[in-house]
Formats: C-alpha cells, structure tokens, sequence
C-alpha cells in the first residue's frame, strides 16, 4: 500500500513537471526563432511580474479566470462542454449592472441583488442549451456557442441611449452606474488593492470541491461524466443531471464580469472586456478540473498575461505570450494524458503478473469470452 | 491471383497448434488445434463467449497469442498486425462491415491499397481488377455504383472483394448471416461455393448450426475458450452439434432442495419493449418470481433477455406492468425501483455495473447514491460507504490491495465479487441477474454461485439470465425460453439436459432436415433477427425426422410443441405463440413439474 502511494504521488508531480518543462523548451523556441533571447526574455517577465503592482493585477485577473475555470469544470465533469461561458458572463454582467443602476437599495443589500441576478441570468441563459440538449438532441458546443454571438447581441442593443443605456461623459454609451455605497470594497496591499470578490470566488472553489467530492449530487454528476450507460444503470436520470449542471455553470459564469463590475467598473460600458469565458476553457484544461488547479492555472495564465506587459519596452512582441499559454495547455493535456496511460498500463500489468503467478501452480484458470 | 492452381484439397492452409490467450484474470483461448484444409469451408461453432472471436483476432494478427503457433500453407508465421496476416494472404469479413457509404464500390475497395505510385491513382488498373475477380468468383459486383446505394447482400460482397483485392486466399467470414435476410443467405452460400471451387479457403464463423451443416466441409466447435471436436456435418445432427457447444464439464452448480416460498416477489404482465421500427423485441412477456426462486431464461442472446431486464429496471421504456411484492413499479425510475429492493448485476459490467476508473469504495455507493450506508441526507457519508467497501472485499473474497485502488485495475472475476456482493447489499427483495459469471475464472465463479443460493435460502427472488446452461440448469428452480422475444417454453430444471434446452433455444430441431431448404436451412435460425417473422417463432420447435413421440401436454397444437428429445421425460413444454396466457395462468411456475 505504501509503495503504491508514493508512486502515485510521484506520477502526480511528474506530470505538472513535464509540461512546465516542454512548455519552457517550446517557448524557448519560438523565441529563438523570432531572434529574441529565451533567457532575457524570462528574466526580464520575472523581475516585471514580481512586482507589487504586477502582482496586484494578476490576483485580480486570477479571480475573474478562476471563476471562469471553474464554471467550465463544473460541466467538464460531466463531459458536457460549455463553450458558452463568454456569453453567459457577459450578459449577466450587463443585466446586473442595469439593476444595480436602476434599483434603490442600501449599498450592502444591493450588491447581493446584483450578484444573484447575475447568478440567475448565466444560469437561464446556460439553461436554454440544456434544454435544447435534452428535448431536441442538440449539442451543448454548439448551441452555447451560437448563444454567445446572440448574447452579445442582445448586450449590443440593449446597450443604447434610447434603451437601457445612457451616456456619460465623452461619448461612451454605458448603463447607469451604481451608485457608490453599493462599491465593493477591495482589500488594501502594498501593490494597491485586491478585489474584494475573491472572497467570494475562494467560497466558489470551496463549494466547488464540496459539491463534487461530498454530495450525492456532486457523485451522480462524476458517474454520469465517467460513464454515462453506468450512471444510468445507478438510477442517475441524465437529462435531469444535464439540466441541473448546466444551471450551475451558468450560475457560476454569471459571477465572471462581479469583481469587475462590483471592483472597479460600476457600470457596464461598451467596453466591457469579452474573452475570459474561452481563457476559462484553458484554464480547467490546465487545472485539471480539481479546485486548486485550477488556482494555480487561472495564477499562471494572469501572471504570463500581466508580466508581458513588459515585453514590448524589451523589443519582444508581446504576443509571445499566447504561443507560451497554448504551448502551456497542449503539453499539461498531453502529459497529464501520458500519465494517465502509464499509470494505468502498470497496474493492469501487475496484476496480470499476480494473477499468472497465482494461476501457475495447482489450479488451472478457466474462463471464456474476452474482457474486451 | 486467378491463374494459381487450385491446391489440393488434402493440403493443410491453416494449422492453428497450442494456442492460448490470457487476459487479466481470464483465458480466452487455451489449447485450441484446428487443420483447415485448402479449399474448403471450415466452420467454428460456440455460443457466444466462447472465444471464436478472440481466436480470429489471433488469426487476423489483431491479437498476440501467449503460447502456440500458426501455420499458414504449411509455413509457420508470427503477426503482429493485420497487415502482416493480409501478407500472408489471409483477408478477414467483419461482422460490421468497415466501408464507407459516400465512396463508390471501386473506392471503397482500393481504399488503403491504391493502385499506381507517385501519388498518382491508378483506376483504370483498379476497375479491371476489381472486374477480374468479380467475375472469376461470380460476385457480380459494379465498381462505380455509390455504396450508399447497395442493400447489405452487396455490400458483404463489397467486402469480400475488398479482402480477395488484397490477395487474400483465405477468408475469415464472423458471423457473416448475422445482418442477412434468407434471401441473401442464400445467395451468400452460392458465393461461398464459387469461392471455394476457385481454391479459395473459407473460415465461417457462426453460432447458427443449421446454416453451419449447410455449408460447411468441416466444423470445429469451441466451448470455454478451447476446441472440443472437429466433425463432418455428415455425421452429426444439429442437436449434437448443440450438444457439444453447451457442453458440460464445469462444476455443477447444483443448488437441489427448493426454498421456493408462497409469496410473489415480482409479477410481470405482458411486458413489451418495441424496437426503433416499432417491432418489439421483448413481445408481450409475463412471468411471475415467488420468494427463494430462482428463475432462469434460456436463450440465444439477443432474443430479448436484455430488453427483458432493461424493462425491470426501468431503463427503457416499455408497456405492460411489473409489481415488486405489493407495489407497482410501472411508474417509478429505475432509481426508486433500486430503492425498492432490486439488485442488479447487469450484463456488461465494464459499461454498466462500474466507474471504471473510481476507485473501489466510489464503486460500492454506484447504484445505491440514496442508500445508506453511503449517504446521510444530500451527503456521502465516506466512513460509511468505505467501511461497507472493506465488508464486502472480506465477505466476498475479492482479491485487491485495497480500496483505493481504481476499478479498472481489478481483474473480471474479482470486479464481478465486487458487484455481486454490493448488489446484495442492503437486503434486496429481487435480483437481475444477467450473466453473473460470465468471463470469470473457476473460483469467482463458485464463490458467486455460492452467494446467489446462500441469498435464495434466505428468500431472495432471482432473475437469472445465461448463456451457461449448466448454470442456468444447476442455479434455477424454473426456466423459461426465450426466443425472439417471447417466452415459448418452461423446463424443469430437474429433468431438463443442456441439449434439449440447447435445440429449444436455437431451433436446431428444425436444421434436423436441412435437405428441403436447401444451402437456406439458415434462414430461420435463432438470431437471425432481420427475418422478423414471428409467427415462426413457435414452430422452430417443430421436431426433425428423430423418431420422437408427440407431446401430449398442455399445448394443444402439436406444431407448437416443443420437441422432447431422448428419454429423459417431458421435461419441455411448448407454451406456443400463445405463451403469455397459459404462463399467466399457471400459478404454480414455481417449481412445480408439469405434466
């Protein structure tokens, strides 16, 4: 038994290592390929990312691609594929900046509206997808796909003087800002201040990891994602479990646009920032649907995205950073896929052997048919 | 390729010495000896399970064999992939056929060895090839018509010509009747003649034994993973040849005294399952379990016992009703009908009975998520369901290092343990049983007969479903037999041989004269599903020219009347195409002889 843990712990590191390493080397490739020096390069995003102010910025982008990550886990592990995860944030977060200006409440009780209706628009917004799924057979990837690009339209109109919007001033058409008793307060370090919401989004991964781990729910979820005809045999009704996860996501990619439009922005405008529900995609891929994981992903991706900033004042474009995220991901998915196999292949084999030594002396085995 | 001379018949094209296949915690394949003669038409026969299919993967080089050797045309070979099995000149027809339906026949078969070099395609050399050998044959194929456009006949002659492309010269046909209609049997046996007298050697795999006498020069038969006799159809019956695929040398199962008590555990009620196109595949079944019975079905596979215990379960939809004791099931999910006290080892433990890659104690809470001592509440109660995990690893033996290991890394037998002892968890009223042994070794097996009579003792009602007659015969207090879907016999499993069971559940009674059909005696053997026509059904029954009395029982159409063969007493009893209602009528299934 003990031999068997530390080997599984040692293939839990050798995992995380490799790809850290095959991504270095890649990177380094590219770079050299573009003339730059890897060893600078590295150097010089370090020294820029360690920083205080740097590092402030990349908590608080953490938080937004963690909430992200963990919305997109949430279906990963029921193998369902929620692509619409830049939708959902971003309708949510319009709808509740439009209550948030509109609605007269204290401060306090008027940030818990905005965050539940945020939770309760990416939730139906997500739902509608699931719907379709389990009534008309439609796949999730592409519905919430397509309901991205119609989300965004909606936002877009609605997103008009004459409509929810108003203008403030130069010309950036926006919804009415919240009034300032409803700020979230951040909370103050040396580099600046931490969004205040990622308490809420620690909570997040804490439900998270009770929800999957403890609950009856959380395992017909796992069930269903590991093997759906098995989960059906159990009693699990998948379309019910499709539904219901589908909510949750929703739920949780309605939280994304929060520490932003609670934090700092206070309004929806124009130029809300779009994309974190696919870097979200990325991020579960990297943190392996497990809760911390997905921390250290969303703390990798921030950190590779704010200590680039750097780069251009380096002479390096600073797009070598997307060719260091996609290295990123592909070599985690691939290593931790080797693993997997390995590990795999081993037990089987010595069990194979226990039993071929066991068979060999006295009884002989009968049996019929392949286990294939 | 047409102009080499036909060999002799005598000669030896494949020679199959000593071969033996292990998998974890089973043995496909062990000491199988087969001689196929060049230019003849060898049958493998076995029920499903046996191990024909492992032993063509070998053949084919799809699988390695642990110990023995093949010969082909006197040279001993070694392959370590299709490709070096084509070399050899062996080409194998899949059960499924491997073609794609938007390329034309000419396409399909030049696809993965196309003709001319550098990139370029050379169809002209393609098409007439493919035309030479079409006609050498007789397969009348069309090189440009679409695939899409072909029935199923032409498309196995797709495949058959694909195979001789390739310069093949032994052919390996699974289960190639599986996907006919008689029709195209017919037509398929007129192919498989041309082809042999062309000097073309034929290895057919089935487990249809009117269809195998029909066309076969020789036929060898594989039980449990190793060939028991090669004989000539000349010389053996249909129900002979059943007699050797059934078998009967594990240890018995014996379970005598019976502890069949008054109570109904479950009452079935012309429960239909209908299939995609409305046919039902389960047709209007009623049976009724009393507590401490064991109720066996015996049938081919794919005759309706899984839609049988889907229904039960819930899991697909279907009409008629099922009543647990006092309560109707009709209307719940399969998850409240688990709670009501059903066990289930399903069928195929791999996709069904585990989470394969959940460690064992995850394992254990799979199928009872809403039961203690799993949860509390909403809650996984870990302590609890580990503690059980630990329980039931004792209890029933099952061999692993511990409960934190994944499923997957179990071998059959001791996943199977695992199983069977968590379905008996929580007392249940009644068990599915589908296969419960099937592909476990010797010692899982009696462990696990011996936790199936242990629980009937105590009032457990079993549905038992296999493929293992002895099983089913030592195990049940009942037995019905299924065949296309409808129950149409009971046997006593006290007087009742695996032979006769074997001719009632394949209709080998009927091949008994395959003569009068001509190469289609096949077309009305079990399995064949496509043929659809169920007013057969009773009628397969009907006994060949064997000098055997007709049955005065309860079936008043002596058409519908099950054959008795040997002396061994009325131990079948046709219930005919009418079989609900007399089943219905007879409270007394439990146990009771008929007349």
């Amino acid at each position: 038994m003990k031999r068997f843990d530390l080997e599984r712990i040692g293939l839990g590191l050798a995992a995380p290592v490799l790809a850290l390493i095959v991504a270095a080397l890649l990177s380094s490739i590219a770079l050299v390929i573009s003339g730059n020096s890897p060893l600078h390069t590295f150097n010089a995003m370090l020294d820029y990312g360690t920083q205080p102010e740097t590092v402030v910025q990349t908590v608080n982008k953490a938080t937004i691609y963690y909430l992200s990550g963990l919305a997109v886990a949430i279906g990963f592990r029921m193998n369902l594929f929620n692509i619409g995860v830049d939708g959902q944030y971003q309708i949510a977060a319009f709808f509740a900046a439009v209550v948030g200006g509109w609605l007269l409440l204290p401060g306090p009780l008027l940030i818990i509206v905005v965050v539940l209706v945020a939770i309760v628009v990416g939730a139906l917004w997500a739902g509608i997808a699931a719907v379709l799924k389990v009534t008309r057979g439609v796949s999730e990837v592409i519905s919430t796909i397509m309901l991205n690009v119609i989300g965004g339209g909606i936002v877009a109109y609605l997103l008009d003087p004459h409509r929810l919007g108003t203008i403030v001033g130069t010309q950036q058409v926006t919804t009415k800002p919240m009034p300032s008793d409803a700020y979230l307060p951040g909370i103050p370090v040396s580099g600046g201040e931490i969004y205040g919401f990622i308490v809420v989004a620690i909570a997040c991964g804490i439900a998270y990891w009770v929800l999957l781990g403890r609950t009856r729910f959380g395992f017909d979820l796992r069930a269903t994602g590991l093997s759906e005809t098995a989960a059906v045999a159990s009693g699990v009704s998948v379309r019910r479990m499709v539904i219901r996860t589908m909510l949750i996501s929703g739920g949780v990619a309605g939280l994304v646009g929060m520490p932003l439009l609670l934090g700092s922005s206070h309004a929806f405008a124009q130029d809300f920032p779009t994309g974190y529900g696919f870097s979200g995609i990325a991020i579960a891929l990297l943190g392996r649907n497990n809760p911390i994981g997905i921390a250290l992903g969303a703390l990798l991706w921030s950190f590779l995205e704010q200590s680039a900033q750097i780069l251009d004042l380096e002479n390096v474009p600073k797009e070598i950073v997307t060719i260091m995220q996609g290295v990123t991901v592909l070599s985690v998915v691939i290593a931790y896929e080797l693993v997997r196999r390995f590990s795999l292949a081993q037990q089987q084999r010595r069990v194979g052997a226990e039993l071929r030594a066991a068979a060999a002396p006295g009884t002989p085995t009968t049996g019929e048919g392949s286990p294939a | 390729m047409t102009s080499a001379p036909a060999p002799a018949r005598d000669t030896i094209a494949v020679q199959l010495r000593g071969i033996t296949k292990r998998f974890p915690g089973v043995v496909a394949n062990r000491d199988i000896d087969i001689a196929v003669r060049a230019g003849t038409v060898h049958a493998i026969v076995g029920e499903n399970g046996a191990g024909k299919s492992t032993l063509m993967k070998i053949l084919y080089g799809m699988q390695k064999p642990d110990e023995g050797s093949i010969e082909v045309d006197g040279r001993t070979v070694s392959f370590s992939s299709p490709a070096d099995a084509i070399s050899a000149g062996i080409g194998m027809v899949h059960q499924h056929f491997m073609l794609a339906d938007n390329l034309t026949v000419l396409e399909n078969v030049v696809l993965g060895a196309e003709p001319g070099g550098f990139g370029r395609l050379d169809f002209r050399a393609a098409r007439r090839r493919i035309l030479e050998i079409s006609d050498s044959y007789g397969l009348g194929v069309e090189p440009d018509r679409l695939l899409e456009e072909l029935g199923v006949g032409d498309r196995q002659r797709v495949e058959i010509l694909k195979v001789l492309y390739r310069g093949a010269r032994i052919l390996i046909l699974d289960e190639p009747t599986a996907v006919l209609v008689p029709q195209e049997v017919d037509e398929l046996f007129g192919n498989l003649q041309e082809l042999k007298s062309e000097g073309i050697t034929i290895l057919f795999i089935s487990h249809k034994l009117d269809e195998v006498l029909a066309v076969a020069d020789e036929i060898t038969v594989v039980r449990r993973g190793t060939t028991v006799a090669t004989v000539l159809p000349a010389d053996v019956t249909a129900r002979r040849l059943a007699e050797l695929m059934v078998g009967g040398e594990l240890p018995s199962p014996e379970t005598r005294e019976s502890t069949v008590r008054p109570e109904v555990v479950l009452e079935v009620r012309g429960l239909t399952v209908r299939g995609e196109e409305g046919r039902p595949l389960l047709d209007d079944v009623s049976l009724t379990i009393h507590a401490g019975e064991v109720l066996g079905i015996a049938g081919v596979e794919g005759n309706g016992q899984a839609e049988l215990v889907d229904a039960i379960m819930g899991l697909r939809p279907a009409t008629g009703t099922v009543r647990l004791g006092d309560r109707e099931l009709t209307e719940l999910n399969t998850r409240h009908r688990r709670e009501a006290g059903i066990g289930f080892i399903p069928e195929d433990r791999q996709r069904q009975g585990l989470l394969l890659e959940a460690p064992l104690w995850e394992n254990r809470i799979l199928g009872h998520q809403s039961q203690r001592p799993n949860v509390t509440g909403p809650w996984i109660d870990r302590a609890g369901a580990r503690a059980d995990t630990e329980r039931i690893v004792r209890e029933y033996d099952v061999r692993t290092p511990g409960i934190d290991v994944a499923a997957s890394a179990l071998s059959g037998g001791n996943q199977q343990k695992l199983i069977v002892g968590r379905e008996m968890s929580g007392n249940p009223v009644l068990l599915l049983a589908a296969h419960p042994t099937r592909g476990v070794d010797v010692g899982a097996q009696a462990q696990i007969w011996d936790a199936l009579r242990t629980a009937r003792a105590e009032g457990l009602a079993v549905l038992l479903i296999s493929a293992d007659l002895d099983e089913l015969i030592g195990l049940s207090d009942t037995i019905e037999v299924i065949l296309r879907g409808r129950m149409v016999g009971t046997a006593d499993p006290r007087t009742v041989t695996p032979e006769e069971l074997g001719s009632a559940m394949t209709g080998a009674g009927e091949a008994a004269e395959p003569a009068e059909h001509g190469p289609a005696g096949g077309r009305h053997a079990a399995g064949t599903v496509a043929v659809a026509d169920r007013e057969d059904a009773g009628r397969h029954l009907v006994p060949g020219p064997d000098p055997v009395p007709p049955d005065s029982g309860p079936g008043a159409d002596p058409d519908l009347d099950v054959p008795l063969p040997g002396t061994a007493g009325p131990g079948l009893t046709g219930t005919g195409t009418t079989g609900t209602g007399d089943l219905a009528n007879d409270p007394d299934a439990g146990g009771e002889e008929r007349p």
